[in-house]
């Protein structure tokens, strides 16, 4: 186990240091932020200075190790824009795109698993069709559509639902939180149903391809023999061996909407960390989208690592080596 | 078929018919037979000749677009053929258990053997769990696994194939069910593992005075445990007896070619004697006799009508136009 656990550490620097050094040269070849900061009427010299404050007049491996060297010492810079921290920024932001995911994601998997299940059991039923032609719309259309139409119908027309913001939030251990407070769960539902819409449609495909799969096998049968429940019989003993690759997706989602929930957050104007990742895109600030992206990549790795330990839980064969 | 008070289940003209887009199979067709108290019938057969099926009809597991189309199944003359599913889910583990051919792939991989043994009494029971524990333990040393408390906690993958066959049988037995239905149970075993398998079932089955229906291909195996015996052929009885009268003096040729299959170890160069041709396809049988193609003995009658099921010698019956008389050679 910790001999697993520092091979999984080790994987993990590495994968953030690949990052940093894909972002860190990509960005180096789109456009120059220092034309973003600069009055439009700058002087050649004014321009040169402010190169200079940001350090971009040095060499671009001269730039890389001053970024890294300092980020070892714990400096993440300082965004060009706000003149803050970058880190700083992020993580004001982090609590607002984080609970809108928790709820999407809570969603998702309320409403997949049991729709899942019951298609998966009932494969030829009228209502697992309709159930398959539901999740083949959550899939195929775009968020920002189902966004704008759950606006329209629920902000606009029917006038039930706020259309932008996160509402009032309250502070629960040192966090601003809209689930804290009723409005705020009032704001956050249009937004969260439509981050949530493709995941649910997903995993509730992926369930009921795995009970279909576990269906066929003899320990179904075998515990229909002994007499249990219908219920029993899927949740208990099909449910938990069709859930791997359940998990597995719901692990590489949770990541995806953590990370690129921008588009969500940006049609609810919802103050997230997405919105941030695309305004400082605009805005060429470098720092910001470095920070982020790593960020990005050091929770896709956690996530991966925590669903490697759900593995173990749900099947005894796996063991982590 | 007589029914007498010993009778603890009798299957009247059983149907059960699977309605697929290439035709009906008439997977058992028209099946009477009756198990007494105490007794060990086997229910034999080439692969695809509805034994597993006759298994499944009477625990009522018969999935679409398979259907039990007509017949009887009376346990204590209540008739399971007409049970609801809640009465039957109370029937299934504490009156009748099952035991499946493949213990690979019976038990659950995801729960320990503890639990899968625990469910059974926790369905049928009112035991609290520690007295549930107590009767998983007793009953793992009584199918002979030692360190039984211990083994509890263990998962199936942990167990070798006879173990857990032993597991299996330990988990239909736990609720002291009146019948097991055991579908092939030593088939995916290792041939020194089968004997000790039979050897504890029908022990299990001896010590609790439970009745077993075993379903098998295997006529020797058969013919050591059983009581009598029932032959099936496309979903039909062709022949019925007692196993010693079946086996020595059977009636119907296609009995005669199952015992002649079985290899004799006392004449161990002589070539292995089969039955020629196959099974004929289930969807679309011929009129007349179902055997007939493959029947040493098929004459013009058998391929006009079917026979129906008659007295032969004694307590015997089979169905055949032309059947073998005690001293005929096949």
């Amino acid at each position: 186990m910790l001999g697993y656990l520092l091979k999984r550490l080790i994987q993990m620097l590495l994968v953030l240091w690949i990052v940093s050094l894909v972002v860190f040269l990509m960005m180096s070849f789109t456009g120059d932020p220092v034309f973003m900061i600069v009055p439009i009427d700058a002087t050649d010299a004014e321009i040169a200075q402010a190169r200079r404050i940001l350090g971009l007049d040095e060499s671009l491996p001269v730039q890389y190790w001053i970024f890294i060297s300092s980020l070892l010492q714990g400096d993440f810079g300082q965004s060009y824009v706000f003149r803050q921290p970058a880190m700083t920024l992020i993580l004001e932001r982090m609590p607002a795109t984080i609970e809108m995911v928790v709820v999407a994601m809570v969603l998702a998997v309320v409403v997949a698993i049991p729709l899942g299940v019951y298609a998966g059991a009932n494969p030829n039923g009228r209502l697992s069709r309709m159930i398959m032609a539901g999740s083949l719309l959550g899939i195929s259309l775009p968020g920002f559509w189902v966004g704008m139409v759950l606006i329209y119908l629920f902000a606009v027309h029917w006038g039930i639902f706020p259309s932008s913001g996160r509402g009032d939030t309250a502070e629960v251990f040192g966090l601003r939180l809209s689930l804290a407070t009723w409005d705020g769960w009032h704001h956050i539902a249009l937004p969260a149903i439509t981050l949530s819409l493709g995941t649910m449609a997903i995993l509730l495909r992926m369930t009921r391809a795995g009970m279909m799969e576990v269906a066929r096998q003899d320990y179904m049968k075998f515990a229909r023999a002994k007499g249990a429940t219908r219920h029993d019989v899927l949740y208990k003993h099909g449910l938990k061996n069709a859930l791997i690759p359940v998990v597995t997706i719901f692990g590489l989602q949770l990541g995806d909407l953590i990370a690129f929930a921008t588009i969500t957050e940006t049609i609810f104007s919802w103050p997230g960390m997405g919105k941030l990742l695309i305004d400082s895109i605009y805005r060429a600030d470098r720092p910001v989208i470095v920070v982020y992206l790593m960020l990005v990549a050091l929770i896709f790795v956690v996530i991966n690592f925590l669903v490697d330990i759900v593995y173990t839980l749900i099947d005894p064969r796996i063991t982590l080596k | 078929m007589t029914t007498t008070d010993n009778t603890l289940l009798a299957v009247h003209d059983l149907r059960t018919y699977f309605h697929t887009f290439s035709g009906t199979v008439k997977a058992v067709n028209g099946v009477s037979f009756a198990i007494g108290k105490g007794e060990v019938m086997g229910l034999v057969g080439e692969s695809g000749g509805g034994k597993s099926v006759v298994g499944f009809s009477i625990l009522g597991l018969i999935d679409s677009p398979g259907r039990i189309m007509g017949g009887k199944i009376l346990l204590d003359g209540e008739d399971l053929a007409q049970a609801g599913e809640d009465r039957l889910r109370q029937i299934r583990g504490r009156e009748i258990s099952m035991v499946f051919q493949d213990p690979m792939t019976s038990l659950n991989p995801l729960h320990t053997v503890g639990q899968q043994m625990d469910e059974v009494l926790r369905l049928h029971t009112d035991l609290d769990a520690a007295a549930r524990r107590t009767a998983c333990i007793e009953m793992l040393e009584s199918v002979g696994i030692s360190r039984a408390a211990d083994r509890l906690g263990a998962y199936p993958h942990q167990f070798s194939g006879g173990m857990r066959q032993r597991v299996v049988i330990a988990i239909a037995m736990l609720a002291r069910p009146r019948l097991i239905i055991a579908d092939e149970p030593t088939t995916a075993l290792d041939v020194t593992i089968q004997s000790q398998i039979l050897k504890l079932m029908r022990r299990q089955i001896a010590d609790k005075g439970a009745s077993m229906i075993l379903i098998t291909h295997d006529l020797a195996v058969v013919s050591e445990m059983a009581d009598h015996i029932t032959v099936l052929y496309c979903g039909k009885v062709v022949e019925r007896g007692r196993t010693r009268d079946l086996i020595e003096t059977p009636s119907h040729p296609y009995t005669r070619g199952l015992i002649d299959s079985i290899p004799d170890p006392a004449n161990r160069h002589a070539r292995l004697k089969q039955i020629p041709g196959t099974v004929p396809d289930i969807r679309n049988l011929p009129q007349g006799c179902n055997f007939r193609d493959r029947c040493p003995r098929a004459q013009a009658l058998c391929a006009e009508q079917e026979p129906e099921l008659r007295p032969q010698n004694g307590a015997q019956w089979a169905a055949c136009h032309y059947p073998l008389q005690p001293g005929d050679s096949a």
